[in-house]
């Protein structure tokens, strides 16, 4: 267990992490403050990187490619919202579930109908396909790099606006209080169109800067949709600081675990067992996590309050 | 005069229902008409649909009577079957062993999981639940010698002393339906029993259950370990069924499917929960064969459902009659 | 040791800065009606959930019958004799009237750990349960879902939920609650029949109530009991009639 190795497996979980965070952002917003649980989150984050591929495809420019995804998931997603999800604001959970999972179904295999099952792919931009030395003996992808600073940006943006603004003090509120805000007279149809094209923006956001390094394939959004959901009940469900630091905790725990659990099982028991159990064991960490998490905090760990 | 009262206030579906004795005739009938058709097709395909009834009659008693929406029930379908392929890889096949072991090793880990689950309410019991279905999933992928990620075959079909009673799918299936006819009746029993009304009613109101006296944790965990010892019954049906078994069983799609199941039948009705078994799955099955890209009619037909039929199907035929009589 | 049935002691409550329960003590004899007044905010609704337990006090002691509840989970407290009613009506919604009592029954009479059998057909749980709602008037609309009832009569059954319960001390956190004034009457009538079969701790706005049914008055404010006496006493003391009562009584 190299340093350098520690080193590298940290900035990979960083990033897990950023990424994790684009994706629960946006799911605890509308969590929060629709309490709507939106399972369709993850194939918003699948179709940024799809729409990503094929506008690079058309226009051969990372930029152009970027902004045009992030647009049309943008109308996408305010086309599902105005067909579909509004009539399910004030169903119960279990509906929302189940419909929300009739639009994965859907559109898993609608991608699969018009690009194929086979995973695509998107080159990173020549500028920052490189790698750069961190230290000596250690270098890193510069893209790797690019995610976790877009990230910190996002949730520095997020922080500003959640905390600042007025439509943020309105999220806050809703967060906690949904009937009061709507009893004071907001348009909380607007406010909840806002925020869920907001969050489908930060999911398809995540989906493009992780296409270039991940395959790009039908149902990659079904696993980083569970994560995401495991994220914002760890961090509190409405709690952008949760999410935040339940991002970077699952992002990291879970790829230090896969590296380092075979490792660290060696010193308490012999190799073999060691090897059969660190991995099943590293698969599940988060989830053991997350079990301890609300065994303790049955609410999470930043419990937006007002809520219980 | 008091007891006239009290059988006027008895729950509608502790009488007996017409419609489900026809659904229960209809399932016992189908192996005689199979015979003039593709027999063992449809054999298998109605024996599936009745081992996942019995899972989604575990979740509708969950969701529907209990208001604890799980959302890893998949996980007890996985630990029944994996007892039955573990064991017979060990050379243990009869079913006076491998039954009871199914059952216990459901019942325990829903009594382990239920201990910490039932501390958690609402979006936080969804999602614990989940994790541990997940937890289920990893731990059966990493089984190497027990086929790991590809899952294993069974040797052979459960015996009972030394008898292949499972040795023609024609049994298998009376034996499955014998299984479902006592899930659903032990399932009617329960809800309507002392313990039922009580598990019912801390859906409605917890704190009003404690302050009346009872210990609602308690109550609930005995429910989530018999909602667990009948999912580890259908999967102990499932590996015989399939003769095969693999962490697909456990994985966190399969566990919304029985959600839906019970959402598609109508939440809390226990028979909705097989009739939405059977349509869910035949459904699957026959947009399956007519064309390639069923999902795409699929996915949208979940969204109308939860649009347009609240209550689900039974919900939906009891809205048809009342309109009918009304007229 | 008294013979209280019910015993506080110097309790305390605070919510942050926030103290609202500050060291109060209450006596409850036997068969007594103890009113606790005062105006919104005093702490009243927080004392009874401190007693019932759904709350946990900072410090204080809670005995009754002379054993020490402080430290007991709500439904040990009710096994022990504790009964309450909630202010805003909270009985099962969706269960008839005479399952909403015969669920109570339950509860004292026999395990619910019984599986197989229809509670439903239990003629001894139905028959006390007739009984407790003939007791408030409620006997003809037995099968009614509670959903279905009209808001004095969810009030008259949160009452027969209570009385099935055979109480040795029940806490009424404002029966009266959003009832119109022939419904009042129906309720303080129940209570008149009721008193004396065990004690009773009334929270309530409706001063003619209170008047018409308290053995002792206990006057809450700010979480502090202001006096505490016989309804006369009460009634003619001047702190309480400056901090509370005086319009309402003049």
């Amino acid at each position: 267990m190299s340093l350098t190795l520690l080193l590298v497996q940290t900035l990979n979980g960083l990033q897990f992490g950023v990424l994790l965070f684009l994706i629960a952002a946006g799911l605890t917003l509308v969590f929060g403050v629709m309490d709507f649980i939106n399972l369709a989150h993850g194939v918003q984050y699948m179709l940024g990187a799809y729409l990503a591929v094929m506008f690079y495809a058309l226009t051969g420019s990372f930029v152009l490619a970027l902004i045009l995804a992030l647009a049309a998931a943008l109308a996408f997603g305010l086309l599902l919202e105005f067909t579909v999800f509004r009539h399910l604001y004030d169903r119960d959970h279990l509906e929302q579930v189940i419909a929300t999972f009739g639009i994965i179904i859907f559109l898993n295999q609608g991608v699969k109908t018009v690009w194929g099952a086979a995973p695509l792919n998107l080159p990173i931009p020549d500028a920052l396909a490189g790698v750069v030395q961190i230290m000596p003996g250690l270098t890193y992808p510069v893209w790797r790099l690019v995610i976790i600073a877009s990230g910190l940006v996002v949730a520095l943006i997020l922080y500003v606006l959640v905390s600042r603004t007025r439509v943020g003090m309105l999220v806050r509120a809703g967060a906690t209080h949904a009937r009061i805000v709507s009893a004071l007279g907001v348009d909380i149809r607007r406010l909840f169109m806002i925020v869920f094209g907001f969050g489908t923006m930060l999911a398809a956001f995540a989906g493009v800067m992780i296409a270039p390094i991940l395959s790009v394939e039908p149902g990659m959004g079904d696993s980083v949709l569970i994560l995401a959901f495991v994220v914002i009940v760890i961090g509190g469900i409405g709690s952008m600081r949760g999410a935040f630091i339940a991002a970077l905790l699952i992002g990291l725990v879970d790829t230090l675990g896969r590296s380092f659990m075979i490792d660290i099982l060696r010193l308490v028991m012999p190799p073999s067992p060691a090897r059969t159990v660190g991995p099943a064991l590293a698969s599940m960490l988060i989830y053991v996590l997350m079990a301890l998490v609300l065994y303790f905090r049955p609410a999470g760990l930043f419990p937006a309050k007002g809520r219980s | 005069m008091t007891s006239l009262a009290a059988a006027k206030s008895a729950p509608r579906a502790v009488r007996f229902n017409a419609a489900v004795v026809l659904m229960f005739a209809v399932l016992a009938l189908v192996p005689l008409a199979a015979a003039f058709g593709p027999e063992s097709y449809v054999l298998g395909l109605v024996t599936r649909v009745m081992v996942f009834a019995i899972a989604a009659l575990a979740v509708d008693l969950l969701c529907g009577f209990g208001g604890l929406v799980t959302f890893g029930h998949a996980a007890f379908v996985g630990l029944g079957a994996y007892t039955v392929a573990i064991a017979g890889a060990h050379g243990v096949t009869d079913m006076t062993i491998t039954l009871p072991l199914a059952l216990a090793v459901s019942a325990a880990f829903a009594y382990v999981t239920g201990t910490i689950c039932l501390r958690t309410s609402g979006v936080y019991f969804i999602m614990i639940t989940l994790a541990f279905g997940q937890m289920a999933y990893f731990i059966a992928g990493s089984l190497a010698p027990y086929g790991g990620d590809d899952g294993i075959t069974l040797p052979a079909r459960s015996t009972l002393f030394g008898f292949a009673v499972f040795g023609s799918d024609r049994a298998l299936y009376y034996a499955t339906l014998g299984f479902l006819l006592a899930s659903y009746l032990l399932c009617r029993a329960v809800v309507y029993s002392r313990f039922g009304r009580v598990f019912r009613g801390a859906r409605e109101n917890s704190t009003r259950m404690a302050t009346i006296g009872f210990d609602v944790f308690r109550f609930q965990r005995v429910g989530y370990v018999i909602a667990g010892c009948l999912g580890g019954l259908a999967g102990f049906l499932l590996a015989n069924a399939t003769e095969f078994v693999s962490p697909a069983y456990m994985s966190w799609q399969r566990s919304g499917e029985l959600i839906i199941m019970v959402l598609f039948g109508g939440l809390g009705t226990l028979h909705g929960a097989i009739v939405g078994a059977a349509s869910y799955l035949l459904l699957e099955e026959g947009l399956a064969g007519l064309t390639e890209n069923w999902k795409l009619v699929f996915g949208p037909m979940l969204v109308l459902i939860v649009l347009f039929a609240r209550g689900g199907l039974v919900g939906l035929a009891a809205s048809i009659k009342a309109r009918f009589s009304r007229e | 040791m008294s013979d209280a049935v019910l015993l506080v002691e110097n309790l305390r409550k605070s919510f942050g800065g926030l103290v609202v329960t500050d060291g109060v003590t209450l006596e409850i004899g036997p068969g007594e009606l103890h009113a606790v007044i005062g105006p919104n905010g005093a702490g009243k609704t927080t004392l009874i959930h401190q007693i019932s337990g759904t709350l946990s006090p900072d410090d204080g002691r809670i005995l009754l019958n002379g054993t020490d509840i402080m430290l007991l989970p709500p439904h040990e407290r009710a096994r022990l004799g504790l009964a309450r009613s909630f202010q805003i009506t909270s009985v099962l919604p969706r269960f008839s009237a005479l399952e909403n009592v015969a669920l109570a029954v339950q509860a004292r009479s026999g395990s619910s750990f019984r599986f197989l059998r229809p509670a439903a057909t239990e003629a001894a749980l139905n028959d006390e349960a007739m009984a407790a709602l003939a007791e408030v008037g409620l006997d003809h609309r037995a099968g009614v879902v509670a959903a279905h009832l009209s808001h004095g009569e969810k009030r008259a059954l949160e009452l027969a939920i209570a009385l099935a319960l055979e109480p040795k001390l029940l806490l009424l956190d404002e029966p009266m609650a959003g009832t119109g004034p022939e419904e009042s009457e129906r309720i303080v009538a129940v209570l008149k029949k009721l008193k004396g079969r065990f004690a009773m701790l009334l929270v309530e706005h409706d001063m003619n109530a209170v008047f018409a049914l308290a053995d002792r008055i206990s006057v809450l404010t700010y979480g502090r009991v202001l006096a505490s006496g016989a309804p006369n006493e009460v009634r003619n003391d001047p702190a309480v009639m400056q901090a509370y009562l005086g319009e309402e009584l003049e």
